[in-house]
């Protein structure tokens, strides 16, 4: 088990012909996720890689495949659109890589996307990766182990530092969400917590946040009220300064709010540790881990360090 | 992106927002020609810099002659203002702005922002004008309305109306107040706006409503598609270290440290950051070269940590996931011996080609310290530079 994407999921590249879906379609081939097609409007009716078939429009290739999941490498003027597109065509997972689209942009696809059954990760996100199954994203594939702790991130590479450090540890990832750094994105926290607290093979959390906006804070309170399962977190940018974008448009300290001590506070208020550095996230989910007595079922790959 | 108020009031001008006259002034000359051609009695002399918080910093003065005209442009013009937006050391005051004054009869707050949590465009709008709003929200958020926009249809006016009603705006000049806040909507929709504010807005003795001061922040990543706007960037008032990286297409943020940083990703720079300070050390700044940095890239990034005097030693943080350790190694190599560093350098790597990447470090025979994980690496520069 594994929350949104599996074995099973079948997925097409939005932008496949462009540089970043021809090398990232090749390494999801190469872990073995079903990359069933791709579009790029004009180039329908040719194939790229290992005998992908492109098409003109998301629909024709949802007809002609069964897609039901679709990623998105699509520059940031087009993004927005392309994200329609696939909601309009039925596709229930769409994964948007794309950094820098327009905030006003945002605004209408979260709309858009209210009264369609699709979900929506990202936008500016590594993706989402169940290990040993779909890597439906940027992430490098080999860091991950088939296991079960969730990981839920706003960043990517201090996922990657996370996974690292599970992995080496022989602790591996049932599934890992990066929701991304934009201040409007689809699937939130609080989504994806749900998602693995109905996740039978999920055992416990790491959630990965940093300053601007409240979204941690929102998730720490609905842990409290809802979570059946240990939840730990990080926080990053406790050095940041306030009204300086760090990097991800969405990290930002405005009028004293979204600082990080204000979201660690919260979080610890509401039951979640909190991993003082990053290098000790791996520790302090495993400390967690053994006082709930869940340290040997979470172990299922070998420690290497 | 941030603008000045007088190109903020030109814009909305242009959506046909009524603001008071006025022009910029680079010069006294320039500031005692632009009064005279201004009516009225009064005229108002405003320090222009990206920030707020200027009237208490003595960057706004009213002058009733051309004599006080050229005495206060004289004063404030490179006069460094220090408010609470401009931290400690201030900012100089290279442009004024020359406004008629205006015959106030109340002032009032009108602002739009994204509300992250629903992801929708919030008007707040207050009787509290000119005051600082957060301090407003925080002790009397019960004088804040707020009316939530549905992208779909837009602002309705009968949001702009009840907003006006709520905030006791005079009802005979609802319907102008109104029609301003159905304009400011226009102007962030259509201009790409993520902060416009007006505060103060107010109404006149005369029976008009005016926006007295103006600040409009604009979405970096909109910018393309607005060149108008761009060509309203005032690098002077930015960094200068962060214009010269934002040309390289690097992200970067000068902080107060001695701590070099050189990091990919955004999440692992500022836990970068976080973890420097952990160790007793201070950030010298946020770097994040992106996913897919070159041997070029690489070598812009040292140059830009160096320029800063106060860096003491350097600590590059790369987790290579897309990115491939040997190319980020041959990159440090090779901008090591192009620049001649002569700093302590600490580098860890980790991920795709890691034992490749720590084999070029070990055989470049440069003086750098590796390190086994980022905690090693961050108390070995943090002890490095001490």
């Amino acid at each position: 088990m594994s929350i949104w994407a599996n074995k099973d999921t079948k997925v097409i590249i939005q932008g496949i012909t462009g540089k970043q879906g021809l090398f990232h379609g090749e390494q999801m081939l190469a872990y073995n996720t079903k990359l069933v097609g791709g579009v790029t409007p004009g180039k329908g009716g040719t194939t790229v890689l290992d005998n992908v078939p492109v098409f003109n429009t998301v629909s024709e290739a949802v007809e002609a495949t069964g897609a039901n999941a679709s990623i998105i490498y699509v520059p940031p003027a087009f993004a927005a659109d392309s994200i329609m597109e696939a909601a309009d065509s039925g596709i229930e997972l769409i994964i948007c890589i794309t950094e820098g689209i327009p905030v006003v942009d945002m605004i209408q696809v979260k709309r858009y996307l209210e009264d369609k059954p699709a979900r929506l990760i990202g936008p500016n996100c590594p993706g989402i990766i169940t290990p040993g199954e779909a890597k439906l994203g940027i992430m490098p594939g080999y860091i991950h182990t088939k296991g079960h702790v969730g990981i839920v991130s706003r960043s990517g590479t201090l996922t990657y530092e996370a996974v690292h450090q599970l992995t080496t540890a022989g602790i591996g990832q049932s599934t890992a969400v990066g929701i991304g750094g934009d201040p409007v994105n689809g699937t939130n926290f609080i989504d994806t917590l749900k998602a693995f607290n109905e996740d039978e093979d999920t055992k416990a959390v790491i959630m990965i946040g940093e300053i601007g906006g409240t979204a941690e804070e929102e998730a720490a309170e609905w842990v409290k009220a809802n979570m059946k399962k240990p939840v730990i977190g990080f926080i990053g940018g406790q050095t940041a300064p306030e009204g300086k974008r760090m990097g991800h448009a969405g990290a930002i300290i405005s009028g004293g709010k979204g600082t990080a001590a204000e979201k660690i506070k919260t979080l610890n208020a509401n039951g979640i540790e909190v991993a003082e550095t990053p290098a000790v996230i791996g520790e302090t989910l495993i400390r967690v881990l053994k006082n709930e007595g869940l340290y040997e079922a979470c172990v299922t790959g070998q420690p290497t360090t | 992106m941030n603008i000045h108020e007088y190109q903020a009031k030109e814009l909305l001008r242009e959506f046909g927002v009524a603001v008071p006259t006025g022009y910029p002034a680079f010069t006294v000359e320039e500031a005692v020609a632009a009064a005279a051609k201004l009516e009225g009695e009064v005229k108002v002399v405003k320090a222009q810099i990206h920030a707020g918080g200027r009237g208490k910093a003595g960057g706004v003065k009213l002058a009733k002659t051309d004599e006080e005209v050229k005495q206060y442009a004289s004063e404030i013009l490179g006069k460094t203002l220090v408010t609470h937006q401009t931290g400690p050391e201030g900012k100089v005051v290279q442009r004024l702005y020359i406004e008629e004054g205006s015959a106030i009869d109340q002032e009032f707050y009108l602002g739009l922002v994204l509300d992250r949590s629903i992801g929708r465009i919030v008007i707040m709008g207050s009787s509290e004008g000119g005051m600082d709003i957060e301090e407003v929200a925080e002790h009397t958020p019960e004088k804040i309305h707020k009316e939530v926009v549905d992208p779909v249809v837009g602002l309705r006016p009968f949001q702009a109306r009840r907003l006006a009603f709520k905030m006791e705006v005079p009802t005979k000049l609802v319907n102008k107040f109104s029609d301003m806040v159905m304009k400011l909507y226009k102007v962030y929709i259509e201009t790409d706006c993520t902060i416009a504010e007006i505060n103060p807005l107010v109404t006149t003795k005369d029976g008009n409503v005016i926006a007295l001061d103006a600040k409009l922040n604009f979405d970096s990543n909109a910018l393309y598609r607005h060149s108008d706007i761009l060509a309203l960037r005032d690098t002077t008032e930015e960094d200068p270290r962060e214009v010269e990286a934002s040309k390289h297409d690097l992200s970067y943020i000068a902080l107060d440290g001695n701590i070099g940083c050189l990091v990919n990703g955004a999440g692992l720079a500022m836990a970068t950051m976080d973890i420097i300070k952990h160790y007793g050390a201070e950030p010298a700044n946020f770097l994040d070269v992106g996913g897919g940095a070159t041997k070029e890239k690489v070598t812009e990034a040292f140059k830009l940590i160096l320029s800063d005097d106060q860096v003491k030693g350097i600590f590059v943080n790369i987790f290579g996931g897309i990115m491939k350790c040997d190319i980020i190694a041959e990159g440090i190599v090779a901008a090591t011996k192009e620049i001649g560093l002569d700093l302590p350098l600490v580098v860890r790597l980790e991920g795709t080609n890691v034992d490749a990447g720590k084999r070029i470090l070990d055989e470049s025979g440069l003086a750098i310290t590796t390190a086994s994980s980022m905690a090693d690496g961050a108390e070995k520069i943090a002890s490095l530079v001490r």
